[in-house]
């Protein structure tokens, strides 16, 4: 469904995107994951034709994206980091728009702004302007708005930045529940339970390169199960264990205290990039 | 191709029509101070030709304002694409540059044939009466297509919202004060003139007090216009491909 050979970008002598490959089949979650500044935005940026490519090919749905770059658009929907909404319209308007600009015919569109606002649950506030909602709903709104023209493919760049616990949970039911209709999921974030919760695959994103490529639980089953943190003049120590009992008996010789805790993939990026991807 | 011109133009509508009141209100607020500082105080005390100065000012002011409105939607896709990030959403969608271009243009275009009919609606209550037959709506027209043509192609090359004041500063002002809005340039010197006939407003100006004033206007600008508007609407193409990146 996505294909990347060999994607480079440069922005002068900054290699941002440094010779990807990957690929994404239908109905799959994936999760990019790393630090700001990693390439995660402008690889989302290059396969929505927003940004041009240096070198290398990428494809949607087999559709070229700088020879067939407008078939190539169809096949996919956005949510970018900001929130791009006309706060000057209303909900229904700025779907409206959005219908217009994919062709859609009236009927199609009219119906299905019905849909995705109840889909959403923002049905009730589809005469609203959008300056008028909340954080959480105007990013309903966005997600409603991608998935218009029905897309193959929705990119979601950080589509809970920002937002509290709650209405973070709610777009991760939203988002699976995309998923579960059919939909190909291409997922950045730097929130680690984000990709652990949601993601099918996860590559991690340093410096340009995929440093790593898999599923949540088998990148973290490298290094064991449990993990124990504690302090000492040096900064945060860390070590890992294949079992909770393991890592208690390390643990209790420790002077100044630690905490016991599950691996995460926070622990699996560290492990292959010694950074954090926050 | 169609769908695209229209999504674009039909966004721009929406929000013109929110704020109708207020662009109303903004576009008679400079007229009217013109006509009432200018063309009222001075009253028959400045003849052109054997016109009054509020006869000979009214066409002017109905360039300037095609001019400045059609070029203030230079501001608004600045907004859009810096703070809101609107531009990235017609990035996105699988229409041409010269949909989303032609789009923004006639939105352009609208807001300066409302200036215009604000304008002269103004001049009702100062008793001028003028002659507004095709040819004064033609070169009034052309005018904005040039004019919004230049917002599109400037506003896509800046980086931040202060430049574009700059470029208002140093491209518009100027022009509206210099291009025959507020006196003939026939009498200026005739380097000054030279300068001057390089302007599309000059042109503009010229053609519609002519129209107005029942005389036959200079054919070059239903030339320059047109021609002046097509080279800045590719201009304005290019710009746009250019922002992609």
């Amino acid at each position: 469904m996505i294909r990347i050979d060999q994607l480079i970008k440069r922005y002068g002598a900054l290699m941002a995107i440094n010779g990807i490959d990957l690929h994404v089949p239908a109905g799959e979650l994936f999760a990019y994951l790393g630090p700001n500044g990693a390439g995660k935005t402008t690889t989302i940026r290059i396969l929505t034709g927003l940004t041009k490519l240096s070198s290398g090919r990428a494809a949607l749905n087999g559709h070229d994206i700088e020879k067939e770059t407008l078939a190539a658009k169809r096949q996919c929907g956005l949510v970018p980091q900001n929130i791009n909404l006309d706060s000057e319209l209303t909900v229904s308007e700025n779907l409206d728009i959005h219908g217009r600009l994919f062709c859609m015919k009236p009927v199609a569109r009219k119906a299905k702004i019905n849909e995705l606002l109840t889909y959403v649950d923002l049905h009730e506030r589809s005469k609203s302007l959008v300056k008028q909602l909340s954080g959480g709903m105007k990013r309903r709104v966005m997600v409603a708005r991608a998935l218009m023209h029905s897309p193959r493919i929705l990119f979601l760049d950080e589509p809970t930045v920002g937002l509290d616990p709650n209405i973070r949970r709610r777009i991760w039911s939203l988002i699976k529940k995309i998923q579960q209709d059919g939909t190909t999921i291409f997922l950045t974030t730097h929130y680690i339970e984000e990709a652990e919760f949601l993601a099918d695959r996860v590559a991690f994103l340093d410096k340009g390169r995929i440093v790593a490529m898999d599923s949540p639980i088998k990148l973290i089953a490298g290094l064991g199960n449990w993990a124990i943190d504690w302090l000492t003049d040096d900064g945060m120590q860390t070590a890992y264990f294949p079992s909770r009992t393991a890592a208690r008996e390390s643990a209790t010789a420790k002077e100044n205290g630690f905490t016991l805790r599950r691996v995460n993939l926070e622990d699996a990026f560290l492990s292959l990039t010694g950074k954090k991807v926050q | 191709m169609m769908h695209g011109i229209i999504a674009v133009y039909l966004r721009e509508m929406l929000i013109l029509k929110r704020r109708l009141k207020r662009q109303l209100s903004g576009m008679a607020i400079s007229p009217l101070l013109y006509l009432i500082a200018f063309g009222y105080a001075m009253g028959d005390a400045v003849q052109f030709n054997g016109h009054t100065y509020l006869e000979f000012l009214i066409p002017g002011l109905v360039a300037m304002g095609s001019m400045t409105q059609s070029f203030s939607i230079a501001s608004d896709i600045n907004v859009a694409r810096f703070y809101w990030c609107i531009f990235e959403e017609f990035q996105a969608a699988p229409i041409s540059n010269f949909a989303y271009v032609t789009g923004e243009v006639l939105s352009g275009m609208t807001r300066a044939l409302l200036a215009i009919i604000v304008i002269l609606a103004l001049g009702l209550p100062f008793g001028v009466v003028l002659y507004y037959g095709p040819l004064f709506w033609l070169a009034a027209i052309l005018n904005s297509f040039v004019f919004a043509s230049l917002a599109v192609a400037l506003a896509m090359l800046v980086k931040s919202h202060a430049d574009q004041s700059l470029l208002t500063n140093f491209v518009i002002t100027p022009m509206a004060f210099l291009g025959g809005t507020f006196f003939p340039v026939d009498r200026l010197p005739m380097w000054a003139q030279k300068i001057l006939f390089l302007l599309p407003l000059t042109h503009a100006s010229k053609a519609i007090r002519a129209v107005a004033l029942s005389e036959i206007p200079d054919w070059r600008a239903y030339l320059v216009l047109p021609v002046t508007g097509v080279l800045i609407f590719i201009f304005a193409l290019r710009s746009v491909k250019h922002a992609r990146d």
